[in-house]
């Protein structure tokens, strides 16, 4: 049984359907990806599938479990954390505390008040080591929004890893990044793989084919094709397409 | 715009305890420097207000710009329960707060899942919504006469008790409802949950994305803001000595708006208590030389918006940091705790 099941979703916005009847199943342990040209509805399917929108129909699934339309900080505290195209983070914070916050002893004590959160040093260490991972060792007091644009998607890697999910989503981890900093990703979401079961969307098809174990075409709403990246470098729809082709 | 983010444990500060001999010690000076008695009550109480007031606007980025009715319904729940239910101060204190945060509690059902200007918006109007039924409803609130007599009741330890009928026993009073309060918020402000609130004013998205329930927190402190600004009424009823509805007015929501911004508020935990200082001095002095106090006071908030936005707060902290940078520390090492 796949780790999380995506059955029949449909999502319109006014008058226009962004989702329709999109299928989708992600096996634990691999890293799959979702690929499609602008505006194909890639992101829309991320905020659906980790509780940003509600879909109009479908249902998603978790381990079996129904999580469709449940909010977000319900969906995370099953295990499924994501980072986000646009970058969130909390640009005030350092980049120690926006780990820390996002970590799951400090949340379980989020209405406490009798103690602060620098006292608490196995959560530093914890977040430390979180950032160490993701390549900012040493930027630990850095304030978010001092950090460098590749430092800052890093950073929001690490604050989606920080709430220990069994399944991450990561939206176009690579935009706006260099060639180096694409490779330490890359590097990085490999090692990340190794544990975690992972979903990205991602625009670099190089980077997204020399990943995944398996990927799934979206296109005006609707997943087009499904394999391995192999599978997909023969599909005649993926080859008369630009993607297929930067792949 | 925010907070330091160093954190403390300490349940007592340096500025709490400055804090604490200035206005503990007010009463003694606070004529020889021409002023009254009377003056450091209502200082006091809306201190009161304005720091739990800047748990919403300050500290969680909630614009509640009809926070003056929930002041007014302390002030009424604190009348009534002295004429209906017992005349007894802890009993009338506590129905204030209780009231007030019940009627926060309800409104609050039906603004934590919003933000930005529909939060503004609902929030002005439930405030008149409270504005006017507190004036259409004669036989409760007395309309536009007010509820009467409400007494300055003893303060009742059982063993002994203390008359707070003139103003300076009523200002002990209020001292020591803000020594516990001012410690309280200190400690919640510097707890995780602080840290929540302030995450939630910087990225709402990013923290229901980590796994925190927003709506229930921006209910939570909604409703403790509204306790404690109806704390702040049943003290001004007894200041009053009657509760009337024009502090639960827009205008009045929008004062405590500008006492907080031109404080600090969001840049510190003293912003609220600067601003209300300042803004009863101003009444006061700037009030004996001109019956247009009020638009200066009103100009002064204008180009500190323009200049200042940190407001007089963020004024002292830049120059701490120039005293420190000139004393050859790095502008990082002033370390200071949130606030």
């Amino acid at each position: 049984m796949a780790l999380f099941e995506a059955r029949g979703l449909h999502k319109r916005f006014g008058d226009q359907v962004v989702l329709e009847r999109i299928d989708l199943s992600f096996e634990a342990g691999r890293l799959s990806g979702i690929m499609g040209p602008n505006g194909a509805g890639k992101t829309t399917c991320f905020n659906v599938l980790t509780g940003r929108y509600k879909p109009d129909r479908g249902t998603v699934t978790l381990d079996g479990e129904d999580i469709t339309g449940l909010a977000p900080h319900r969906i995370v505290a099953r295990g499924v954390s994501r980072s986000f195209q646009i970058m969130n983070l909390f640009d005030e914070y350092t980049a120690l505390d926006n780990v820390v916050i996002a970590l799951p002893e400090v949340r379980a004590r989020g209405f406490q008040v009798g103690h602060g959160l620098d006292g608490n040093s196995a959560a530093q260490d914890r977040a430390a080591a979180i950032l160490e991972k993701v390549g900012l060792r040493g930027r630990e007091r850095v304030n978010a929004r001092r950090l460098s644009y590749g430092e800052r998607r890093a950073l929001e890697i690490g604050v989606a890893l920080a709430t220990e999910p069994r399944l991450l989503f990561v939206d176009e981890p690579t935009a706006g990044l260099g060639t180096a900093a694409t490779a330490r990703l890359a590097e990085l979401l490999g090692e990340l793989k190794a544990h975690t079961t992972i979903v990205m969307i991602e625009h670099d098809m190089r980077f997204l084919f020399g990943l995944a174990d398996r990927i799934s075409v979206i296109h005006w709403g609707q997943v087009i094709a499904e394999g391995t990246p192999d599978e997909l470098r023969e599909n005649a729809w993926v080859r008369r397409s630009n993607l297929g082709g930067l792949a | 715009m925010d907070y330091d983010t160093k954190q403390t444990a300490a349940w007592v500060t340096g500025p709490i305890l400055l804090s604490l001999v200035l206005f503990g010690t007010l009463p003694l000076w606070v004529e020889a420097v021409g002023l009254y008695q009377y003056l450091g009550v209502e200082v006091l109480i809306w201190v009161i207000f304005a720091l739990g007031f800047n748990l919403l606007l300050g500290y969680t980025g909630l614009p509640s710009f009809g926070h003056g009715a929930f002041l007014g319904i302390g002030a009424y729940a604190f009348g009534l329960a002295q004429f209906e239910v017992w005349a007894n101060l802890w009993f009338c204190l506590a129905a204030a707060v209780v009231v007030a945060g019940l009627f926060g509690a309800v409104t609050a059902l039906f603004l934590s899942h919003r933000r930005g200007i529909y939060f503004a918006l609902m929030s002005i109007a439930f405030g008149q919504i409270y504005y006017f039924v507190a004036s259409k409803w004669t036989d409760v609130t007395q309309g536009e006469d007010g509820l009467l007599n409400i007494e300055r009741l003893p303060v009742d330890f059982g063993v002994v008790e203390f008359s707070i009928r003139d103003n300076a026993g009523l200002y002990y009073l209020c001292f020591a409802v803000y020594a516990v309060l001012v410690v309280v918020l200190w400690r919640l402000t510097n707890s995780p949950y602080g840290r929540i609130l302030r995450a939630i004013k910087q990225n709402q998205t990013r923290v229901a994305f980590i796994g925190y329930p927003v709506t229930l927190y921006k209910w939570s402190v909604f409703t403790l803001s509204c306790a404690i600004a109806g704390l702040a009424g049943g003290l001004f009823a007894m200041a009053q000595e009657g509760a009337y509805i024009n502090v639960m007015s827009l205008q009045w929501s929008g004062i405590i708006v500008l006492m907080v911004l031109i404080g600090g508020g969001f840049v510190s935990f003293w912003g609220p208590v600067l601003g209300v200082v300042l803004y009863f001095v101003a009444r006061d002095v700037l009030g004996a030389y001109t019956e247009t106090w009020l638009l200066w006071f009103g100009l002064m908030f204008v180009i500190l918006v323009m200049f200042k936005p940190q407001g007089i707060a963020g004024i002292w902290q830049d120059l701490a940091r120039r005293v420190a940078a000139r004393r050859g520390r790095a502008p990082d090492a002033v370390s200071r705790a949130e606030g």
